[in-house]
C-alpha cells in the first residue's frame, strides 16, 4: 500500500515516506461471544489471547460493524454460496448449465462505515438473490460451480455506466475469450453478449472484466471464483477418491467442509494503493465473525488472489500445516505441509486442512503481509468438537 | 424622464439601500432550493477537506488529534490506520463534522518513544487525510514544572540574547559617524532577515491552516494594518521629528515592537517543536537562538546611541522586544494554533516593514548631514554584515 495525496482533496500536508511498519501487536483479536471465555491454556491458540491492555482487541482493528443488510451479501455465506446456474442435460447426455451475469455499478460497505463506489456482477442463480430478493451485484461476483466437461452458456448484460467483459480462466475458443478486440469484444452499456464454452480443466479457477483501463475495471470489483470440479469417473484408485470429494454432486463431498475465499483489496481513494485487504471483501469480516468449524471434518478452501497493485497476497493458517493444490488443476497436492502460500494476482489453488485432535478454539489465519494483515486480511476458524 | 425622477425621489432612503438587499436574498433562495447550474444528476462525492492541526502524545499509549473541518460538506471519520493499521478510536464530540466544526480523536495506540508514526483517517466516502508524528515523546502536560519550563525556554530564545544585546549600547556610544552608519545599516539587514524570514513563515504556518481561513492573505492584511497603524502613531506631535531624541527613542520602541511580535511568533513555533519532540536538540537549539537573535538587541540600541536613554527604557524595550518569546513557547507547546501563528507573525511582518523605513530615513538624514552618500561602502557593507550574521546564526536553529 502507497499513500499519496489523493483525488477529492486539496491537501497540503507533506507526506512522510511510507514507513513500512511491522511487528505491533497482531493479536488485536476481535472476539465473538463466548470466545473470551476460554480459559489460557498452553493450547496452540494461547499466544494470540490477551494482548489486553485496551481489552482483548489490544486496541487494533475497525470501529463499528458493517451494514450487510446493505450490502445484500454477507462474508460468512459467501463462503459456501455457490452458483450452479440453470442445469439442463443436452442432447447427447452432456449437462448444461446456463447462467446470465448483469454488470452494475453499485456501493458496497467494506470495511465499518466506508463505503466504495463498485462494479458488480450480478446473477438470477446466485443463492444471495433468492436470499434478499432481488438482483444487487456482489463483490467478489458469484462463485461459478459445475463439473468439467459441463457446456457453460452465459448471457452477459452490462446495466453498468462503463464497457465491460467477462473473461474466464478457462480453456475456450478465441472468440469466447473476453478480451478487447477479439470475438464480442468490449460489452457496451445497455448492450450484451452469450459466453459459451465447455468448463475445462477442473481446478479452482476466475472470472473477471477485461475491458480497458484493465486495473481499474479490476479492483472495482469485477471478478469472481469459478470452480470445475473432476468427473471422478474419469480416474481411478486413489485419484478417483480425491476426485469424488471434490465433485459437488457426490455424496462424499458432504464429508468436507468446503469455503472460498477471495484475496481482494480496495483503494478507497484512488491513490493506486489499497486502504482495505479482505477476503471476501469485508476488512476483518472472520475476525467479527470466526468461521465455525467441526474438528473431526476435512476443510477445503478455494483460495484465489485478485488484488490489484500489490505484487503477491499470500494465506497462512496458525498453529497447523496443510496441502496446497496450486491452480486445483491435480488430484495430488503440489506442495505438501506447508502453513503459508503465496499467490500473484489470478494464481489460485485448494487447501486441504484438517483440525483432528486439535483442541477446540480459535485459530487464526490471515495474510502473511503483516500491513495487509492488520489492513483487514485476518480472521479466524472457531474449531469446534 | 423628469417624472420618472421625481418617482425615484419619492421612495423613502432606506427602501432605496433595501432594494439589491432583498434581491440577493431571493437569488440566494433560489439557488439553495432549486440548483438552477445542475449539470448533471450525478451524485458526486462530496468535497471533504479535514485539517489535522494538532497531535499530541498525551500519555504512554495515546495519541490525540485535534481536527477541523475546512471543507464546505460535513466529513465523517469511518476508521483510523496508524501505520498501515486499522485501529480503534474515539471522536469527540461526534465522528462527523460540519463545516468549520473541531473534534479531538483519541487513540489509544502503543507509539514507540523517539520513533515517527503515521496516521490515515478514511472518510465514509473513503478519501484519506494523513498526518504523521516524526519524533515520538510524550507531550508536556499542563503542570506547574512543565509551564516554568517553556516559560524558561521563551525567556533563554527572547529575552536573555536581547538583553545581551543591549549590552553593546557602552561601546556603541564612542563609534564615530562612519561607525554609526555601519551599525545602523548592520540593523536594517537584521531587519531585512527577518522581514523575509517572517514572511516566510506566514507562507509555512498558512500551509497547516484549511484553505478556508486564507492564511496568507491573512498575514499580509494583518501586516499592512500593522503598518498603516504604526505609521498613524508615529505622526503623533511628540514623536514626530525624528531627529530629536524623544524621536530616536520613539524608533527603538518600533524597533522592539516589530522585533517583539517577531519573537512572539518565533516562541511559539519554538515552543510547539520542543512539544513535538524535537526537544531533543534542547540546548542546541537555545544556544542557537541566543546567537540568532542577540543582533536584535544592537538594532534596538542602535537609533539611540548618541543619547542618554534612562535604564528604564532600556528595560522596556528589553520587555517589549524579548519577552514576547515566553507567551509564544507557552502558546506553542499547549495550545499550539496555526491561527494565531499567522495573525501575530503578520503584524510582525508589518511592524518590521515599518521599521525598517523608520532606520533607512535616520540613515539617509545623518548622510545629508555629513553630506555623504547613503550607499557608502561602511553603509553597504553594514548591511552584508546584518544579513551575514543572521544568516549564517539562522544554520543553528533551521532542520
Amino acid at each position: 500500500m502507497q499513500k499519496k495525496v489523493s483525488r477529492r482533496e486539496f491537501l497540503r500536508f507533506g507526506g512522510l515516506g511510507l514507513l513500512g511498519s511491522l511487528g505491533a501487536a497482531l493479536a488485536g483479536q476481535r472476539s465473538a461471544p463466548g470466545q473470551t471465555g476460554n480459559p489460557p491454556t498452553p493450547t496452540p491458540t494461547g499466544e494470540h489471547e490477551g494482548h489486553g491492555e485496551n481489552g482483548a482487541h489490544g486496541g487494533a482493528g475497525t470501529v463499528g460493524t458493517v451494514d450487510h443488510a446493505f450490502n445484500r451479501f454477507h462474508p460468512m455465506e459467501m463462503l459456501t454460496d455457490f452458483d450452479y446456474g440453470t442445469v439442463s442435460t443436452l442432447p447427447g447426455g452432456q449437462t448444461l448449465r446456463e447462467y446470465e451475469f448483469i454488470a452494475v455499478d453499485r456501493e458496497i460497505e467494506i470495511a465499518p462505515g466506508v463505503r466504495f463506489p463498485a462494479w458488480a456482477y450480478a446473477s438470477p442463480t446466485s443463492p444471495e438473490t433468492q436470499r434478499y430478493g432481488g438482483l444487487s451485484g456482489r463483490v467478489p461476483g458469484p462463485t461459478i460451480r459445475c463439473v468439467e466437461g459441463d457446456r457453460i452458456r452465459l448471457k452477459f448484460v452490462n446495466a453498468g455506466s462503463h464497457p465491460h467483459t467477462i473473461h474466464f480462466h478457462g480453456i475456450h475458443s478465441a472468440v469466447m475469450d473476453g478480451a478487447p478486440g477479439v470475438g464480442p469484444g468490449m460489452i457496451y452499456p445497455g448492450e450484451g453478449t452469450t459466453y459459451e464454452f465447455d468448463a475445462n480443466p477442473f481446478g479452482c479457477h476466475l472470472y473477471h472484466c477485461h475491458a480497458v483501463p484493465l486495473a481499474r475495471h479490476i479492483h472495482k470489483g469485477l471478478y469472481g471464483g469459478f470452480i470445475i470440479d473432476p468427473d471422478p469417473r474419469k480416474y481411478s484408485g486413489e485419484e478417483q477418491a480425491a476426485a469424488a470429494s471434490r465433485n459437488h454432486l457426490r455424496p462424499e463431498n458432504k464429508d468436507v467442509q468446503e469455503m472460498f475465499m477471495l484475496m481482494n483489496a480496495f483503494d478507497t481513494n484512488f491513490d493506486k494503493g489499497n486502504e482495505v485487504y479482505a477476503v471476501n471483501s469485508i476488512a476483518f469480516g472472520y475476525m467479527t465473525e470466526p468461521i465455525p468449524v467441526k474438528r473431526d471434518k476435512l476443510v477445503r478452501i478455494y483460495l484465489v488472489n485478485m488484488t490489484e497493485f500489490d505484487p503477491i497476497n499470500s494465506m497462512h493458517i496458525h498453529a497447523n500445516f496443510f496441502d496446497y493444490y496450486d491452480h486445483g488443476t491435480t488430484l495430488t497436492p503440489t506442495l505438501k505441509t506447508v502453513d503459508t502460500v503465496m499467490q500473484c494476482q489470478a494464481q489460485r489453488g485448494i487447501i486441504e486442512v484438517s483440525f483432528k485432535g486439535f483442541e477446540p478454539g480459535h485459530y487464526m489465519f490471515h495474510a502473511h503481509q503483516s500491513e495487509f494483515a492488520e489492513l483487514g486480511w485476518m480472521g479466524f476458524f472457531d474449531v469446534q468438537e | 424622464m423628469t417624472t420618472e425622477k421625481n418617482f425615484l425621489d419619492r421612495i423613502p432612503f432606506w427602501a432605496l439601500a433595501v432594494v439589491p438587499l432583498v434581491l440577493l436574498a431571493a437569488l440566494v433562495l433560489l439557488f439553495v432550493n432549486t440548483n438552477p447550474l445542475a449539470v448533471s444528476n450525478a451524485a458526486l462525492p462530496p468535497i471533504e477537506n479535514i485539517t489535522i492541526e494538532r497531535i499530541t502524545l498525551p500519555e504512554a499509549g495515546m495519541i490525540q488529534l485535534e481536527l477541523v473541518n475546512g471543507g464546505p460538506d460535513p466529513v465523517t471519520i469511518a476508521q483510523v490506520l496508524v501505520d498501515d493499521a486499522y485501529w480503534n478510536f474515539d471522536m469527540q464530540p461526534s465522528n462527523t463534522l460540519t463545516r468549520l466544526q473541531r473534534a479531538t480523536l483519541l487513540i489509544p495506540y502503543p507509539w514507540v518513544e523517539a520513533e515517527a508514526h503515521e496516521l490515515l483517517l478514511i472518510t465514509n466516502t473513503g478519501a484519506t487525510f494523513d498526518a504523521a508524528v516524526e519524533l515520538s515523546t510524550q507531550s508536556p502536560a499542563t503542570g506547574g514544572d512543565q509551564l516554568l519550563a517553556y516559560a524558561l525556554v521563551g525567556f533563554y530564545v527572547g529575552v536573555i540574547p536581547v538583553g545581551l544585546g543591549l549590552l553593546w549600547f557602552p561601546a556603541m556610544r564612542r563609534l564615530g559617524r562612519v561607525g554609526m552608519g555601519f551599525i545602523l545599516s548592520l540593523t536594517v539587514g537584521l531587519l531585512v532577515f527577518l522581514l523575509v524570514d517572517t514572511f516566510l513563515e506566514v507562507l509555512e504556518l498558512s500551509a497547516e491552516l484549511p484553505g478556508v481561513f486564507q492564511g496568507v492573505p491573512l498575514g499580509l492584511f494583518m501586516a499592512l494594518l500593522t503598518w498603516l497603524a504604526i505609521v498613524a502613531i508615529g505622526n503623533r506631535p511628540q514623536s514626530a521629528d525624528r531627529n530629536s531624541p524623544e524621536g530616536r527613542k520613539f524608533i527603538g520602541w518600533l524597533i522592539a515592537l516589530g522585533i517583539g511580535f517577531h519573537n512572539l511568533g518565533e516562541g511559539l513555533v519554538v515552543g510547539a517543536a520542543f512539544a513535538l519532540g524535537e526537544a531533543a536538540l534542547g540546548s542546541f537549539l537555545v544556544i542557537g537562538f541566543i546567537l540568532h537573535n542577540i543582533t536584535e538587541g544592537v538594532g534596538i540600541a542602535a537609533p539611540v546611541a548618541k543619547d542618554r536613554p534612562k535604564l528604564g527604557w532600556f528595560l522596556g524595550v528589553l520587555l517589549l522586544a524579548g519577552g514576547p518569546a515566553i507567551p509564544g513557547a507557552l502558546i506553542g507547546a499547549f495550545a499550539f494554533s496555526p491561527l494565531l501563528g499567522v495573525i501575530f507573525l503578520g503584524i510582525g511582518l508589518g511592524a518590521i516593514w515599518q521599521v525598517i523605513v523608520e532606520v533607512g530615513r535616520l540613515l539617509q538624514r545623518d548622510a545629508e548631514r555629513d553630506n555623504m552618500p547613503l550607499a557608502s561602502w561602511a553603509n553597504l557593507a553594514g548591511l552584508a554584515v546584518g544579513i551575514a550574521i543572521m544568516y549564517v546564526t539562522a544554520f543553528l536553529v533551521k532542520f
